[in-house]
């Protein structure tokens, strides 16, 4: 067996060693910023933090915890994720139902296939976008950070095809005992494709979560600032004029382990889903990316 | 594949039999029209409007006078934009950085995939997967946040390179050149595991008995690789490889926004982050639509043209 060579050993030996630096080097960096964030003051800004937190404290997140600022936006992070997951969802399961269908049973299917696509393929761009969203006066409102995205001509591909995949005999038999269409997707289709879409769900609750850009821009009040873009402000633009006013709370949002504190608490959410998402993406993307 | 085939052609021949009821077909169709309506309604407003909205891209456009009675300049935007050499720098920064991105964004994870193929522990296996997919799904706020924190002239990165090597801080982030060294390798680290996972399935479905037969035959275990296992990832690598050539103007807009800064502006600005300078924080629509279309056009083209290409290389189609 190959494996049993001198050579193959030699190489395995320098193979474990490389992987398990590299999955530390995409791990270090998380381990460090939540070992700042329950230091004390003075070894953060000091730079003596590495992986272990340094006179260990609850401090930062005491004081992250008290910024208003700070919970208002975590309040509007957590709307928005949860409105728009569900809206989309509900959008996207309803758009994908009929496109699944063949050719001969719903005839306009490839004339919608192609109204959708188009949109991945070609974009109006930010500055018209920008100008539409002024225009119906959806600035400063939850709305623009949920209805835009809604449709995801991505997710509704990978559960058309998933669809593709369920018995027609299921579909069948259910018409021949007179159900229609609606009935059909809700008691039949989403049934047995709950695992896709708990799937979709949490990809699309990370994205939500994630977002920023479109706070940063359509937000000109900064209360209404969901928790990525208020970080974004606080952490990379450092502009701490547009979230606070006292100024007892600008020396704590400013300090190291608050800034570290924040950033955990931002990416907190995600670790505590990924261990879901792990066991369903691998399928997600190999039923987009490989197919028969 | 054969079993669904089967049925359809059941269904094919007692449709043929029985002719269908037309009025109680069109009427179902309906409720499938129904169905597409709230997508068909958000896709019009918020993405094919805005494509109307392009227009102003061959307009002087005077928000007070809007579209219908903003002058109308005809491509001298366009002109503008290819005249005027820092313009052009930003076209050449994105090209520059989306290439590297792109061949970097293939290579490693092609080679990670290699490696731990050749891992036959499998809690190992699924620990180093756990650890390396991770940042794919942390936004480029929160690494924005970390980079600048662990790359600052005193910080952890400086502190190490200080230790082994005895050499002054580097100033990552405040120099152009370390500026899309760091761009190219951060989104390298954030992506390479995760864009490991259509390789490992491609690996995955080799069978196991050409590997059999190659050891019968005396193949050592580089040879089988060069032999078998190569070959088997090139029609996925080609995919990932055409496919990837629709990103050659998307530099990473998350990314660069969240890390650049004054001091690397000659070197890391980018179109995407350019638009969003001129046009929503300077209000220049008109010029900022134009540099935008001729991205999106840029784009189309490319993805088009990667899509027929998979598709005639790899028989790859996404629906």
């Amino acid at each position: 067996m190959y494996y049993k060579s001198k050579p193959y050993k030699l190489f395995s030996c320098f193979n474990y060693t490389f992987l398990l630096a590299l999955s530390m080097l995409c791990v270090i960096p998380l381990v460090h910023i939540l070992a700042v964030s329950f230091s004390g003051k003075a070894p953060a800004n000091a730079n003596l933090v590495g992986l272990w937190p340094v006179q260990f404290t609850f401090d930062a997140y005491d004081k992250t915890l008290a910024n208003e600022n700070f919970l208002r936006a975590l309040w509007v992070a957590v709307q928005r994720t949860i409105w728009g997951t569900g809206l989309s969802m509900l959008i996207v399961l309803l758009a994908a139902y009929p496109l699944s269908k063949e050719n001969r049973q719903f005839k306009r299917r490839n004339v919608y296939t192609w109204f959708f696509v188009f949109t991945m393929l070609f974009h109006g761009g930010l500055i018209p976008f920008y100008m539409l969203i002024q225009e119906l006066n959806m600035m400063n409102t939850i709305w623009v950070l949920i209805l835009p995205g809604a449709v995801s001509v991505w997710n509704m591909i990978l559960l058309l095809n998933f669809f593709r995949g369920v018995p027609k005999e299921l579909e069948e038999a259910a018409f021949i005992d007179g159900a229609g269409h609606l009935r059909t997707l809700f008691h039949i289709y989403l049934p047995v494709s709950l695992p896709a879409l708990a799937t979709l769900s949490l990809f699309a609750m990370v994205g939500h979560w994630n977002s920023w850009f479109d706070g940063l821009i359509f937000m000109t009040d900064h209360k209404n600032y969901p928790l990525a873009t208020f970080l974004q402000t606080i952490i990379v633009q450092q502009d701490f004029s547009k979230v606070t006013v006292r100024p007892e709370d600008l020396v704590n949002i400013s300090q190291r382990t608050v800034k570290a504190a924040q950033i955990f608490i931002g990416m907190a959410p995600i670790l505590l889903v990924y261990p879901f998402l792990q066991r369903f993406f691998v399928k997600g993307i190999v039923l987009g990316a490989v197919k028969e | 594949m054969h079993t669904s085939q089967t049925s359809h052609a059941v269904t094919d021949l007692v449709k043929k039999e029985a002719p269908p009821a037309h009025r109680g077909n069109w009427k179902r169709m309906l409720v499938l029209d129904a169905m597409l309506l709230p997508a068909v309604i958000l896709t019009l407003i918020f993405a094919y409007i805005p494509m109307g909205g392009l227009v102003i891209a061959f307009q002087d456009f005077k928000p007070w006078l809007g579209f219908a009675r903003s002058e109308w300049v005809g491509l001298e935007h366009f002109q503008y934009l290819f005249s005027t050499p820092e313009y052009v720098q930003v076209i050449w920064n994105t090209l520059i950085i989306a290439a590297m991105k792109i061949i970097a964004g293939l290579v490693a994870p092609f080679t990670f995939a290699l490696l731990l193929n050749e891992v036959r522990l499998s809690p190992f296996k699924r620990s180093v997967q756990t650890m390396v997919y991770l940042p794919h799904f942390l936004s480029w706020v929160i690494l924005g946040g970390i980079l600048l924190d662990m790359l600052s002239s005193d910080g952890l990165v400086n502190q190490a390179l200080g230790a082994v090597f005895g050499i002054d801080p580097i100033f990552f982030l405040g120099d152009g050149n370390w500026f899309r060294l760091v761009v190219v390798v951060s989104d390298v680290w954030k992506e390479f595991g995760f864009g490991a996972i259509v390789f490992l399935a491609a690996l995955s479905g080799i069978n196991p008995s050409l590997y059999e037969a190659a050891e019968v035959d005396g193949a050592s275990r580089w040879q089988q690789t060069l032999a078998i296992t190569i070959p088997a990832m090139i029609p996925i690598t080609i995919v990932v490889g055409t496919l990837s050539l629709g990103n050659v103007l998307n530099a990473g807009f998350d990314q660069i926004f969240n890390l650049y800064n004054a001091l690397v502006m000659d070197k890391g600005d980018i179109i995407d982050t350019f638009v969003y300078r001129v046009g929503i924080v300077d209000g220049k629509f008109g010029f900022s639509t134009a540099v935008g279309l001729f991205k999106s056009m840029v784009g189309f083209v490319l993805i088009v043209a990667a899509y027929r290409l998979a598709y005639k290389l790899a028989n790859y189609r996404i629906f």
